[in-house]
């Protein structure tokens, strides 16, 4: 019934319009407005092109300043200082030409509207001016890029020997990390070992992989250099840290890396945004399903200590699945045992069960 | 007007032949109006079409906007026509939003503003502005539309399968497009999405081909490169750009094909999904990116050149002054369909590419702002002193130059490998190319249908209801895409069905809303154009001669041109599109037929020279003849 009455409403409007418009074109016929060269409606849009562009740039201006803190975001990271930087050198060349170039281009609509005693100048080209505009933008953009590519250069230069090495893996929908553990190397994985407990595909066969431990917060150290290695499991999923200027895909098959400066920490940065509630997170960038939306993970920047502090606390995976044992070599299990830190009492628990 | 036929000096020779060749031209309603093959009428097929698909390509998007603007809202009243993809609570299947976005981008960057746009100006001007009788090849274009047809239909068929349409985006990245298991359009929807696809890109080519060589053979005596107007040149370099860069499509479409259908590898590799570990290793989803994005890229100048084209033309006639800089427009669109093959990779700085590579396509990609640039500053510079009239086409045409200035500085964010890092995927670059691709080539394609209408129909199309349908698009237009770089500067991430766990802290939740109130209002207002068009094809004023008092030869046809064009020889060319308001003429414009002979109160003194040129073509006339049999 409501559907009805709305229905009926919406055909009345349109046969009203439809009846306006039909008055005004007799209206327009009647008093043959069409014999001119151009009609009053000439004058009316020059003046709307002069209304927009002051009301376009009342809004543009009050919006950037009145909301600046709402849509810049803090920098975390040592590299998202020069990130920023430019971003708003280049925000502020293009920013100039934007509102010359917007300016003008209202200005003259509105200016050299049509006038029944003027003539258009005939001015097919003008060498000198052309070369200039050619120029002028050229050099302009080769400044930008050359500081964009030293930025760019620095980011992807390769990681100092001695950063933190953390494994970000995406699947569907959610992040998965692996810390190598005590002996700063990440085992070795394979996809097809991956299982319902063993979501990373750890190779047991790799004596690098038993003090490896996985963890449901990323805990990085501030101040140091952080390298994520990042892989997918399944589909393309883009690890993206909006805090520290970071984003790196991550692609089945082909693993890739970031590595980045963390300068301020989980509570820092609380308390330099009044937040309690601050956070910062890991999200997708790339679509990757139903839950791309909602790929969160979050991340603790801590003091360094706090950070070892936490990381003595971390079990390797092994200890807390010694199950996984049998999956190790004969030859290696000792090493197994001594390197995930098992106590011994529980390994021959597991053995007996096996056997 | 003073300026009747009369003027036009005809090439001799071609009238006898050419009544008899008319006789075989009346046909009937099929070989008329459905498989024609007569430009005009493809052109207007290509059209239609394309209006169809803008319409529901529009509508997907009000479908997801209202998702992004009011999260959780009860689309209940949606379930008749959206079935199962409305849950038991009334909330949008997050699968289902992913496909309206993917629907959403594949519609209107193809099939509206390629096909639609390409497919009916290329059509239609190609041979009216060159003088030429019809296309190189009328039957090779008439089965460039039934191919697009073909394409459309098996596009529109994908929406209503139960799985649902493709939903991995328009760039349907595998592996989330190679696997069903990933997301359930990868299934059906997907291999109907690749076959539309490859009916798509052989309906592309076959029209480039036609245009290519049209421009090439068929233009009429006197229509030298150096003369032919800006949208020629504009259709022209186009259908380059399309036949170098589809086919590459073509090639990473077929290896996806492969991949899905028959087992191989090409983009496929370590994968374990669902449960279960696929054999396939080897292959590399950057691949795919990789020739994607080497149509990917090319393919915003196929949307965009034509849409400048049409501009030139537009605000050259509507400010009664030469387009300035004529040769360095011609130069900065040979320079824009050069580089455009060389900058793809910019779409992949963050995709695991070499980060020295990345550096590359920076430098590159960042020269093409200049032929850009140029190309803004002539445009001002023809406004400059001229005497501005405002028709709708003016209007659009105005309004596309802000968009393209707008639009176009964000890329030289986008385009800075360091700068990108932050913005990519984010609502950036949502509002980076909505303004400079998609409002662009939108309001290219608005203006050349309200320019060419009168020629296309015969009738006028009304003008106060034309400007209504500019301002509330134009001010529409800013208000949906201008807050997006906001929403972008401040991180959130494109393709998001809602921001609850992106942003706990609802920051833009008011902005979004804002954003999509302005969508629905925008996208209602085309409705006005609609009417426009379809009431004023059989009740708009009847449409002088050449309305505009244009240059181009289009306008020395008859009223209702058939299937031929001029009904007598083709008029010859002597000068270039662009004498407006030349001093000390009789007229503010001079149409490319008169002869310099017959203007010498306004020639200038290298014209002089032409005139022998000019009464020469006597033993050359034979091989100008068009159709000749």
């Amino acid at each position: 019934m409501f559907g009805l009455i709305v229905g009926i409403g919406v055909i009345l409007l349109v046969v009203i319009i439809f009846t306006i418009f039909r008055i005004l074109k007799l209206i327009n016929v009647a008093r043959s407005s069409n014999k001119k060269r151009v009609s009053s409606s000439n004058k009316v849009n020059a003046t709307l092109m002069l209304a927009f562009l002051l009301g376009a740039a009342g809004l543009f201006t009050w919006y950037s300043v009145a909301e600046y803190d709402k849509y810049t975001i803090p920098i975390g990271s040592d590299h998202g200082i020069a990130v920023d930087e430019m971003f708003w050198i280049t925000m502020l060349a293009t920013g100039i030409v934007f509102i010359i170039t917007q300016v003008l281009l209202f200005i003259f609509a509105y200016k050299y509207r049509y006038q029944e005693d003027k003539k258009a100048l005939y001015y097919p080209d003008n060498s000198k001016l052309e070369v200039v505009w050619t120029v002028v933008p050229a050099i302009v953009l080769a400044t930008l890029v050359f500081g964009g590519w030293k930025v760019w250069t620095d980011i992807t230069s390769k990681a100092p020997e001695d950063a933190e090495v953390v494994e970000v893996m995406g699947y569907q929908f959610g992040w998965a990390l692996r810390y190598p553990g005590e002996d700063g190397n990440l085992g070795n994985y394979d996809y097809r070992l991956i299982d319902a407990e063993n979501m990373w595909g750890m190779d047991f066969t790799d004596k690098a992989s038993f003090d490896d431990f996985t963890a449901t917060e990323l805990h990085i150290p501030k101040g140091k250099p952080i390298l994520l290695k990042i892989r997918a499991r399944d589909v393309l999923h883009s690890v993206y840290i909006p805090e520290f200027r970071l984003k790196q895909d991550a692609v089945p098959g082909m693993p890739t890396r970031f590595w980045f400066v963390p300068n301020k920490t989980t509570a820092e940065m609380k308390d330099e945004l009044n937040n309690p509630d601050f956070e910062y997170n890991i999200f997708c960038a790339e679509v990757c399903g139903q839950g791309h939306f909602a790929m969160r993970l979050r991340i603790v920047v801590e003091e360094p200590e706090d950070y070892q502090a936490w990381k003595t606390t971390q079990k390797s995976w092994l200890q807390t699945k010694p199950d996984y044992l049998a999956k190790v070599p004969q030859n290696l299990k000792e090493v197994a045992i001594i390197s995930s830190g098992m106590d011994n009492d529980k390994v021959k628990n597991s053995e007996a069960n096996n056997l | 007007m003073a300026t009747g036929n009369d003027q036009i000096y005809y090439q001799e020779g071609t009238e006898g032949q050419h009544v008899h060749e008319e006789e075989h031209h009346h046909g009937n309603f099929i070989t008329t109006y459905i498989f024609s093959t007569d430009h005009k009428m493809i052109a207007k097929q290509y059209l239609f079409t394309g209006i169809m698909w803008a319409f529901l390509g529009g509508l997907l998007s009000i479908i997801f906007r209202l998702q992004l603007g009011f999260p959780g809202m009860d689309m209940s009243f949606l379930k008749p026509i959206l079935g199962g993809w409305i849950n038991e609570t009334g909330n949008l299947d997050p699968t289902f939003y992913l496909a309206l976005v993917t629907m959403h981008g594949t519609i209107m960057v193809f099939f509206v503003l390629t096909a639609g746009l390409s497919g009916t100006f290329s059509n239609y001007l190609i041979p009216l502005q060159i003088g030429a009788r019809d296309m190189a090849s009328g039957f090779m274009n008439m089965l460039s539309y039934w191919f697009f047809f073909l394409a459309s239909m098996v596009m529109l068929y994908s929406l209503f399968i139960e799985t649902g349409p493709a939903a991995g985006g328009w760039v349907v990245y595998p592996p989330l497009s190679a696997l069903p298991q990933a997301i359930p359009g990868s299934g059906t929807g997907m291999t109907l999405w690749l076959v539309a696809m490859v009916f798509f890109i052989v309906s592309q080519l076959m029209g480039g081909i036609n245009y290519i060589s049209t421009v090439i053979n068929l233009r009429t005596k006197g229509m030298s490169f150096s003369r032919l107007p800006l949208t020629i040149w504009s259709f022209f370099l186009t259908a380059i750009i399309g036949l170098l860069s589809f086919p590459v499509l073509f090639a990473g479409a077929l290896l996806l094909v492969f991949d899905r259908s028959f087992g191989t590898s090409f983009y496929l590799s370590e994968i374990y999904i669902a449960g279960e570990a696929l054999p396939n290793v080897g292959g590399s989803p950057l691949l795919y990116q990789h020739l994607f994005w080497f149509l990917g890229h090319p393919e915003v100048y196929i949307v965009l050149l034509p849409a400048l084209g049409i501009t030139s033309e537009v605000i050259a006639t509507n400010a009664r002054k030469p387009i300035f800089g004529y040769r360095a427009m011609v130069g900065s669109m040979i320079g824009i369909t050069i580089l455009s093959f060389v900058v793809w990779a910019h779409h992949m700085f963050v995709s695991g590419l070499n980060p020295f590579l990345g550096s590359i396509f920076m430098f590159l990609t960042l020269i093409i702002a200049v032929p850009s640039a140029v190309k803004v500053f002539n445009y001002l510079t023809t406004l400059w002193k001229g005497n501005l009239i405002f028709t709708p086409a003016m209007l659009f045409s105005i309004g596309l130059v802000s968009l393209f200035i707008s639009g176009g500085l964000t890329g030289i964010f986008l385009g800075n490998a360091a700068i990108d890092i932050q913005l990519h995927d984010t609502y950036f670059v949502v509002a980076h190319f909505h303004l400079v691709m998609g409002s662009v080539s939108f309001f290219g394609l608005m203006a050349g249908v309200y320019h060419w209408f009168p020629k296309m129909y015969g009738r006028m199309m009304d003008n106060t209801l034309g400007y209504i349908h500019f301002w509330a698009t134009f001010v529409g237009v800013y208000l949906v895409f201008f807050p997006m770089h906001y929403i972008g500067i401040a991180g959130f991430p494109r393709r998001y069905y809602s921001f609850t766990a992106f942003d706990p802290f609802n920051a833009f939740v008011d902005m979004n809303m804002f954003i999509s109130v302005a969508a629905i209002l925008t996208f209602g207002a085309q409705a006005i154009f609609a009417f426009n068009f379809f009431y004023s094809m059989f009740k708009g004023k009847k449409a002088p001669a050449n309305p505009w008092r244009s240059n181009t030869l289009e306008w020395s046809t008859p009223r209702f041109p058939e299937h031929g064009n001029w009904p007598g020889a083709i008029p010859m060319v002597y000068r270039w599109p662009y004498d407006y308001s030349k001093p000390d003429a009789k007229e503010d414009f001079i149409p490319q037929y008169v002869p310099f002979s017959a203007t010498p109160e306004s020639n200038l003194p290298h014209e002089e020279d032409t005139y022998g040129i000019e009464m020469e073509g006597e033993e050359t006339k034979k091989m100008d003849e068009p159709h000749a049999k």
